[in-house]
């Protein structure tokens, strides 16, 4: 009797352990697509990242893809979003379905009038936060021109700790070309604003690159 | 204060203020230099005394160490040897109950052929006819001198002439049958002699075979002897034999470790279906965690199984089972065995598909030409299929056999521990012992770099007491009236 009281202590030691100390160790990644103006023209490469994330992904890792609009600090944006499943073929098949989802959205997309990049980033916080993921990464795939509609208030603090924000192909507009420090400007503004709400930030226009970026 | 200061204290002049530094200083080590050399032979002492004194107890453990270390090593080599010999004993028992055992027929074998083979001998014997009885008539006839006048003698002599050639023929006739008779039982008799050849053959042999083990009972009990006499030979034979078991053991157990490190590789991407893959515990999946159990326990039932069949002897309370309660536990080790070879076999067999799911969802996703080309090879992975469920089957078999290296692994690591620690300590010791000379002759360099640095007023001391002791010694040997021996004699 003494030692099934010790075997279960023990137990309960080691599982307590396990409950208290573990930290989580799958990956979120929260991707937002540019959907305004010409930049709808960009998101067949959008499509093969996604699926070149799907393919990196394991099971019980979260993913989510949603669309930059107007006001994008809603769910509504969300295109589709998964955690996946424990089981390597339940999770396969749920990575099958998303980009079913996806194919269907960049088909039928349409360019939206504004671009609310940083609602769709406090959108991202909120819902890695709430998925509790190990390690977060934000993926914007714009040119990170905001445009916000008259009314809509973005100056906002980030709380990016623990977050990895990556700023994938960032195309030069045509006032870049012009003036680029414009682009080094918005760029400039993008990283303060991710690096004051202790983030990183990290722009990728090398598509090759992604894969470290998403494996580490 | 600044250094420039303190040294330029006695004078404007830096020459002679350190001229006046250098003798004041001189002059107080001169004056410190007994107190000075005491503290240092006390120090060095000190120092000596304890490196010496750890020497020594290291030294102490050392021996008792080894001694130890010979004792387990005579042990276990006498365990050996009297397991040896007991098996030794139980080889010849089997003989003499296989084959010995059956002497007593044979025997009686050998002596029922050897009876017929007597009889038959007997029935051969070659028997020379008779002479008839009226040969000697014949013969006194015969003397009777021919007489041509007489024909009645010639008719009678050709008479009886004519009856002894009959008589001949037949006795000829009848004497060849007989030896026809005779050779035929003879012919008889050979196989009944090469049956009795094969028997004693037989027998030859079986007796051989219990010659050769009684000479290798002989020299285990040699052996068993010397261990037991603890002779020198003995031990460097058990040592080296030690050694040998272990790199042996150590060797087999590194191929042991790397298939199990193939097994675990089989299993632990399909457990992932069973018990999830994001899962984990102490900073390990759970799934892979699942998946060396499986292995561990798979191992556990292999020494069982291996312990039952009491082929190794690290169990003793296994060992010392009755016959049908180990029965049962091979049966119920070897059952639990193949159940966990089964399921390693399903969980390669879904790996594969787990794999095969992975590929295409890929090429699907990336569509690259490289994984649509590895995605179309698949129609021939059944090979592979087959092999992975073949090895998921096949290596918890093959673990089970660990036990044995294992043991011997066990068994010789005490004993090229206990040389290892012995050889460590004795190092150590011999390391201490050098400290404690360095540490005295320390003492003795230190002593002279002082005297070194004063040795000027060393010098004029030395010349005064050497002075002072002529004196002494001149005034000692003058005589009463103040002349030295010298002055007497001249």
């Amino acid at each position: 009797m003494k030692n099934i009281w010790m075997i279960t202590l023990t137990a309960a030691i080691l599982l307590g352990c396990d409950n208290g100390k573990e930290l989580p160790t799958t990956k979120g990644v929260y991707m937002l697509l540019d959907t305004s103006g010409t930049y709808t023209q960009e998101l067949v490469k959008a499509q093969h990242l996604i699926n070149f994330t799907l393919a990196k992904l394991s099971p019980g890792d979260t993913f989510a893809v949603a669309r930059v609009d107007t006001a994008s600090f809603s769910e509504k944006d969300i295109i589709a979003k998964v955690t996946f499943d424990d089981r390597p073929s339940i999770a396969n098949r749920q990575k099958r379905q998303f980009r079913e989802k996806i194919d269907a959205f960049v088909k039928e997309v349409k360019p939206s009038g504004y671009t609310d990049i940083t609602g769709g980033l406090l959108q991202a916080i909120e819902y890695l936060n709430e998925a509790g993921v190990g390690k977060k990464t934000a993926l914007i795939f714009s040119d990170l021109k905001e445009e916000l509609k008259e009314g809509y208030i973005r100056d906002i603090p980030l709380q990016l700790g623990g977050f990895s924000v990556v700023a994938l192909n960032v195309t030069k507009l045509r006032s870049d070309n012009i003036d680029p420090r414009e682009y080094m400007d918005r760029l400039q503004m993008w990283e303060e604003k991710v690096t004051s709400g202790e983030g990183t930030w990290r722009v990728v226009n090398d598509m090759e690159r992604l894969e470290s970026i998403i494996l580490n | 204060m600044s250094f420039t200061e303190i040294l330029l204290l006695w004078s404007e002049s830096a020459a002679i203020s350190a001229i006046v530094w250098v003798v004041l200083l001189v002059t107080l080590t001169y004056l410190a230099r007994e107190p000075m050399h005491s503290m240092i032979t006390s120090m060095s002492s000190l120092m000596q005394s304890a490196f010496q004194q750890t020497s020594t107890s290291l030294a102490g453990v050392e021996k008792h160490l080894s001694q130890r270390n010979m004792e387990v090593l005579i042990a276990e080599g006498r365990e050996a040897s009297e397991h040896d010999i007991e098996r030794e004993f139980d080889r010849i028992q089997k003989i003499v109950r296989d084959d010995l055992a059956e002497y007593p027929s044979l025997h009686r074998k050998i002596n029922d052929v050897i009876t017929r083979l007597d009889e038959d001998y007997k029935q051969s014997a070659d028997v020379p006819p008779e002479a008839p009885g009226w040969a000697k008539a014949v013969d006194a006839v015969a003397k009777i001198s021919p007489n041509k006048s007489d024909p009645m003698v010639g008719q009678i002599l050709e008479s009886i002439r004519n009856s002894m050639e009959k008589n001949h023929e037949g006795t000829l006739e009848e004497y060849r049958q007989s030896s026809r008779e005779r050779h035929m039982l003879l012919k008889k008799m050979l196989p009944s002699w090469r049956s009795m050849d094969g028997d004693i053959k037989q027998v030859d042999q079986d007796v051989n075979a219990l010659m050769e083990r009684t000479k290798i009972v002989d020299r285990q009990m040699e052996h068993y002897e010397q261990i037991i006499g603890e002779t020198d030979t003995a031990k460097k034979t058990l040592s080296s034999s030690s050694l040998t078991q272990f790199f042996v053991a150590g060797f087999v157990l590194a191929i042991a470790i790397g298939g199990a490190a193939i097994n675990f590789n089989l299993i632990a991407r399909p457990m992932q279906e069973m018990v999830g893959g994001s899962s984990s515990m102490m900073g390990y999946k759970v799934a892979d965690i699942a998946a060396l159990v499986i292995i561990l326990v798979e191992v556990a039932m292999g020494l069982f199984l291996m312990e039952s069949l009491r082929i190794t002897r690290l169990f003793p309370v296994i060992g010392a089972m009755k016959d049908t309660m180990r029965l049962r536990m091979v049966v119920i080790t070897f059952s639990i065995l193949f159940m966990l070879a089964s399921v390693e076999a399903g969980l390669a067999y879904m790996r594969e598909i787990l794999a095969q799911d992975d590929a295409a969802l890929r090429a699907s996703l990336l569509n690259s030409a490289e994984v649509m080309t590895a995605a179309s090879g698949m129609s021939e992975r059944w090979i592979t299929t087959a092999a992975q469920m073949g090895m998921g089957f096949i290596l918890p078999f093959a673990l089970v056999f660990v036990a044995i290296p294992l043991e011997s692994f066990i068994h010789s690591s005490r004993t090229v521990l206990g040389i290892a620690a012995a050889a460590l300590l004795r190092t150590a010791s011999f390391v201490f012992a050098l400290l404690a000379n360095g540490a005295h002759y320390f003492g003795l360099v230190l002593k002279s770099v002082y005297d070194l640095f004063i040795f000027l007023p060393l010098w004029v001391e030395t010349k005064i007491k050497g002075s002072t002791s002529k004196k002494a010694t001149n005034a000692t040997t003058k005589d009463k009236h103040g002349f030295t021996p010298q002055e007497v004699s001249s």
